[in-house]
């Protein structure tokens, strides 16, 4: 990364989004979002194909029009106006750089619009050519570049324009992986560096997690969640988050609140829970969602002990990703999915050693997706 | 035996590809023997006496061919102004605009093409009549554009289509306004196709005969006109001459086709 010659800081604008609603002939998109992007932050909209944050993006730079609702920037609502007068600017999937031009026109094309002399443009372009790592490029056709460079000129285009506000919509996915990874943190650079709000649209958790300081998880076209990367995967408000956030594996409890305690029950298998989690934890008919990592493989017949769960099981499948074996567990009628260092043969009959503490458990009427 | 069949398969062959040549080629090099035969008669096989006589009777400046070409030329020219003012605004709204009867519109444009052309230029001739403008170069370009207006639209039409939405909003989205955009995105990537359209329709009204010789004449003599004169009138010389100055440009065009079309422009035309 070359050092960066027009540093600013705090340049983003604020955008805050107030009741959006969006169709598309007829059928509704976006119910009513709600969410304030703050100065210089970088904000990740993540959920699976069709839960409206592409849509939220693009009606955000005005690609989509918007059904109610506002979209205030710096002070004044967008919601009504053209794409051409946000001020926003985006990198898009495909790159969308202009094939019959060069390097130097696509990015100098904001330039041009402005009135910029030709001088300024070529000595501006440069810089950001610099910047890029893309020095001398400016007569380059962008059908002659690779993947990652035409990402890396599209990147300039918009960033020529000094916007207050860049939107990435899914920008990494047509990258291979290894370029992939080198972008995550340039894009992150770059946007500290520039001090810009940044929204990015992706459905690679891994990624939303690692560029952004803001998860906004995405579902159905509302807010499922908002939160830090940590809070996100670690306290997910709904079944929804959990089981977006990686924890697949499902298992029906039964919790029974006491005095000062819990006790939760998964078939013949019981476990009780004492202090503060106990009394979170709702009553009845719950499904607990945890991550592969979180249970142990042990003797059937352990006790159960430290608050752990231990559910007899019988091993049905194995497969080795590297570093640990990831074993598929019949237990509690469920398939549940486990890493352990060790190697069992498969129908070995175990006990899954499971932590309450890292469980994620909501009541089993509001889980929708009960596997 | 299986070298007996590869012989004969061979043989076959050869035969098919001569037969073609002589089917493409025969007609050709006919006209081009016409062309420079001053004296052919029986019973001979060949032109008595060659020469480049009526190739300077053609190409005199006086001479009826050239001006004839000139009409021509001038005729075609006005027709691809008009054809493309019409469909680069069509094609664009077929290719992007959510119209409601988008098959309609496109269908309208065939209908010229439609009904017997002789049904169709007799009325045209005599609404002309009744407006006055018949036998003037204004008629027949009307009647040329109507003609062509059918391959410059769809043409266009799958021209625009072909370019990719994100570009044009890439532009809105730094600062663009939608004419400028149009102007600076979507119709130079569109102009290989739109440049196409326009080449065609000038190929189709250079070689227009019907509707110019229902509208036209006597006032307006195109080189296809003239052709038809020479020809009736047993100057083969100069029918051939003209024959052959009017396949320049349509070898030029399908050189061009080959060169600057894109494969997914020509997969969208008429879709």
């Amino acid at each position: 990364m070359q050092p960066v010659t027009q540093a600013r800081t705090g340049s983003g604008s604020a955008i805050a989004v107030r009741g959006l609603q969006v169709a598309y002939g007829g059928t509704r998109v976006l119910h009513g979002v709600d969410l304030d992007f703050a100065p210089g932050s970088f904000t990740a909209l993540l959920g699976s194909s069709g839960c409206g944050k592409t849509t939220l993006l693009r009606s955000l730079s005005g690609f989509v029009p918007v059904e109610s609702g506002s979209i205030v920037v710096g002070g004044s609502n967008v919601a009504g106006l053209p794409p051409e007068k946000r001020g926003m600017a985006m990198v898009f999937q495909s790159y969308a750089l202009w094939p019959h031009m060069t390097v130097l026109q696509n990015i100098g094309y904001g330039l041009k619009l402005r009135g910029r002399s030709k001088a300024e443009i070529a000595a501006k372009v440069g810089e950001m050519l610099r910047f890029l790592g893309l020095a001398g490029y400016e007569d380059r056709k962008v059908t002659a570049l690779s993947g990652g460079q035409r990402q890396r000129v599209a990147l300039g285009r918009a960033l020529a324009i000094d916007p207050g506000i860049l939107l990435l919509d899914e920008p990494l996915s047509n990258l291979d992986a290894k370029i992939r990874m080198v972008m995550r943190h340039e894009i992150r650079s770059i946007q500290q560096r520039l001090g810009l709000t940044a929204v990015h649209v992706t459905h690679d958790r891994e990624e939303a997690m690692t560029m952004a300081d803001r998860l906004v998880i995405m579902q159905a076209g509302r807010v499922a969640q908002v939160g830090t990367p940590e809070e996100v995967y670690d306290h997910p408000a709904s079944a929804f988050v959990a089981n977006f956030m990686g924890a697949e594996n499902v298992l029906p409890l039964v919790v029974t609140q006491g005095e000062g305690q819990a006790s939760v029950a998964a078939g013949e298998a019981r476990a009780i829970l004492t202090g503060a989690p106990a009394s979170a934890l709702p009553a009845g008919e719950t499904l607990a969602y945890f991550r592969d990592d979180v249970a142990r493989l042990g003797a059937p017949d352990a006790p159960a002990a430290g608050g752990d769960l231990v559910v007899p099981g019988t091993i049905a499948a194995r497969a080795y990703p590297g570093g640990v074996y990831r074993y598929k567990v019949e237990a509690a009628g469920r398939q549940i999915t486990v890493d352990d260092a060790d190697r069992h043969e498969l129908g070995t009959k175990v006990g899954l050693r499971i932590p309450l503490q890292r469980l994620h458990i909501f009541p089993a009427s509001e889980a929708g997706i009960s596997a | 035996m299986i070298r007996l069949a590869s012989s004969l398969k061979t043989a076959l062959a050869a035969f098919l590809l001569a037969a073609f040549a002589f089917v493409l080629i025969g007609p050709l090099a006919n006209l081009a023997l016409w062309s420079v035969a001053e004296r052919w008669y029986t019973p001979y096989k060949l032109p008595v006496v060659y020469g480049t006589r009526y190739w300077e009777q053609v190409f005199r400046p006086t001479g009826d061919a050239m001006a004839s070409l000139g009409t021509s030329v001038w005729i075609a020219v006005l027709t691809v102004v008009v054809a493309l003012a019409l469909s680069i605004p069509a094609g664009y709204a077929l290719a992007r605009l959510k119209l409601p009867a988008r098959a309609l519109f496109m269908v309208l444009f065939l209908l010229p093409q439609a009904f017997p052309s002789v049904a169709i230029y007799i009325n045209v001739a005599r609404v002309f009549y009744q407006l006055g403008i018949n036998g003037t170069v204004f008629a027949v370009v009307l009647v040329h554009a109507a003609h062509g207006l059918v391959y410059s639209v769809w043409i266009a039409a799958a021209a625009f289509g072909a370019v990719d939405k994100d570009l044009e909003l890439a532009a809105r989205n730094i600062g663009a306004s939608p004419m400028k955009t149009f102007f600076s995105v979507t119709l130079p990537l569109a102009a290989p196709g739109i440049i196409a359209s326009g080449i065609f329709v000038f190929l189709e009204s250079l070689d227009e005969f019907t509707g110019t010789f229902f509208v036209g004449v006597p006032q307006v003599t195109t080189l296809p006109l003239l052709l038809y004169n020479a020809a009736m009138g047993g100057n083969y010389q100069v029918a051939s001459i003209t024959a052959l100055i009017l396949l320049v440009p349509s070898v030029l065009f399908m050189l061009f086709i080959e060169r600057f079309l894109r494969a997914d422009v020509l997969a969208k035309v008429g879709a």
